[in-house]
């Protein structure tokens, strides 16, 4: 039996996106990200200096990223401040952009990422990093392309494109598997991967594929907002 | 952009302006700037709202769940307040344990709240004794070029106007999936907002952007309503800042209070469904 999607999306369709560029003025870079009802905003300010000073590197920027829920973006209201969950993501987010940021060009300053989740329905961390990474374009810091992400599923034994709380919470079969995924457009170079679930190795190759086809579709959006605020 | 501090010059020049009763935007010392509201910021909120006061961005959302009562109020909902200064909003703002403003923020909206009854408490009650509903409200500002707490009030109301109270299953729990019909109970001809004067020199100030707040040293947050929309109530107040303030300037802000309150309540009302 194939795996119908409970929203009628095709198996590798995304959910309706919206992007936005230059969403809070007091921001050195800013940007909206939206896959369907998940909505992520993202701030950027820097690159500046960094205290205490004995944090700085005399090399480069030194990038910090902070993603967190806002308590109301999900059912169960989230506990403000920082989770063992949201600092994990935080974490990753960093690694996801850093390699497409030319650091060095900022030695002892700090480039601050603050990532936000005002609604939540799933994927909001890949929502988070394609906001972030329009942000830090916005912001002027130099950089080798756009980072793009997002989540591919398994559904009992079928690959999806940008999973939704209704498909995380796939019980049968096999259940759910999610894999959020970001790459530094046009290369091969993941900077992202992380992995839920259970799936067979054979089927990783056809998720990066798969991630490939949407992240093509996503950098288009990207490039494309960003220019609106351009030309405004 | 991410400049901090304000300089002597600028500092000298809103002093002179305002003792000649002029603003760099244009507006009069008494006049807030314009503001839309729009719902719905998050569906998994009870409510949501999100307000633009010129630059300045707060969104609001409320959520709902069962607790007991407090042991001091057996028949009573709860209600809770809560809020960040979210480093995403300015370059100012800054991670880790809250400062002052973090916690100043929420408690002044919580007291406009709670000391208005505009939320009927009593109705929120799900077995006396046992089980009530907790009313959460959460507020963030998204880009903060002053006045956080005016526009809170703003966002914190419309908000609840929009609460609605989440369906319970059979045990008891909320049930996110069903959709709610009810709406939070609320003394609507009574809705409270706060506004807070600043005083710069010996000039008054209300809804300043973020520079002229930096330039002021005092200042007192209102918060009031209206009885059967008609009378003026006073439910809140607190000064801040180092500054004293002068009999002469209270008697000053009781009188701009009616007006900018009605004004305010004017416009807000535009955007109440």
């Amino acid at each position: 039996m194939v795996f119908k999607r409970l929203d009628g999306r095709k198996l590798d369709e995304m959910r309706p996106i919206t992007a936005k560029v230059g969403i809070i003025p007091n921001a050195d870079g800013s940007a909206m990200f939206t896959f369907g009802k998940t909505v992520a905003i993202a701030a950027v300010y820097g690159p500046r200096m960094l205290h205490p000073q004995h944090m700085q590197s005399p090399q480069q920027a030194i990038l910090r990223v902070n993603y967190d829920l806002l308590s109301f973006s999900v059912s169960d209201r989230k506990r403000p401040g920082p989770s063992r969950r949201s600092q994990e993501i935080s974490k990753v987010t960093e690694w996801s952009l850093s390699p497409a940021l030319d650091l060095k060009e900022f030695p002892n300053t700090v480039i601050d990422v603050q990532i936000y989740i005002l609604q939540a329905d799933a994927s909001t961390r890949v929502a988070g990093i394609n906001a972030a990474s329009m942000a830090l374009a916005q912001a002027g810091i130099p950089m080798r392309n756009l980072v793009c992400s997002v989540a591919i599923g398994k559904m009992d034994k079928e690959l999806v494109v940008d999973v939704d709380k209704d498909e995380e919470d796939f019980e049968e079969g096999e259940g759910a598997t999610d894999i959020p995924l970001a790459k530094l457009a046009n290369t091969d170079h993941y900077t992202l991967l992380q992995l839920d679930g259970k799936i067979q190795p054979s089927l990783i190759p056809k998720a990066l594929l798969l991630a490939d086809k949407a992240c093509v579709q996503i950098y288009e959006i990207q490039k494309k907002a960003l220019k609106e605020v351009v030309t405004e | 952009m991410s400049s901090m501090g304000l300089s002597s010059l600028t500092y000298n020049t809103l002093l002179r302006m305002f003792a000649e009763g002029k603003r760099f935007d244009g507006r009069k010392l008494i006049e807030q700037r314009d503001f839309t509201v729009e719902y719905n910021v998050s569906n998994k909120a009870e409510g949501s709202a999100r307000v633009r006061m010129g630059n300045t961005e707060v969104v609001v959302g409320v959520k709902l769940d069962v607790a007991a009562p407090y042991p001091d109020s057996l028949d009573k909902g709860n209600l809770m307040v809560s809020g960040d200064l979210l480093p995403l909003a300015s370059p100012r703002f800054e991670s880790g344990p809250p400062r002052f403003p973090a916690i100043e923020l929420p408690r002044l909206i919580d007291r406009m709240v709670r000391e208005s009854h505009i939320i009927d408490l009593k109705k929120l009650v799900i077995v006396e004794g046992e089980k009530v509903w907790t009313v959460m409200i959460d507020i963030y500002p998204i880009n903060d070029d002053g006045a956080l707490i005016d526009a809170a009030s703003i966002g914190t109301i419309a908000a609840l106007l929009e609460t609605y109270i989440p369906k319970l299953n059979e045990g008891g729990r909320v049930n996110h999936d069903a959709k709610p019909t009810e709406k939070l109970p609320l003394e609507k001809d009574l809705i409270p907002l706060t506004f807070t004067f600043y005083k710069l020199g010996d000039s008054l100030i209300i809804d300043p952007t973020r520079e002229e707040e930096e330039a002021c040293d005092g200042k007192i947050v209102w918060g009031l309503s209206t009885s059967k929309g008609k009378d003026h109530v006073i439910h809140s107040c607190q000064k801040g800042l180092e500054s004293s303030m002068t009999r002469e300037d209270i008697e000053q802000m009781m009188q701009h209070l009616p007006k900018v309150y009605d004004d305010t309540l004017k416009k807000l009302k535009k955007f109440l469904k």
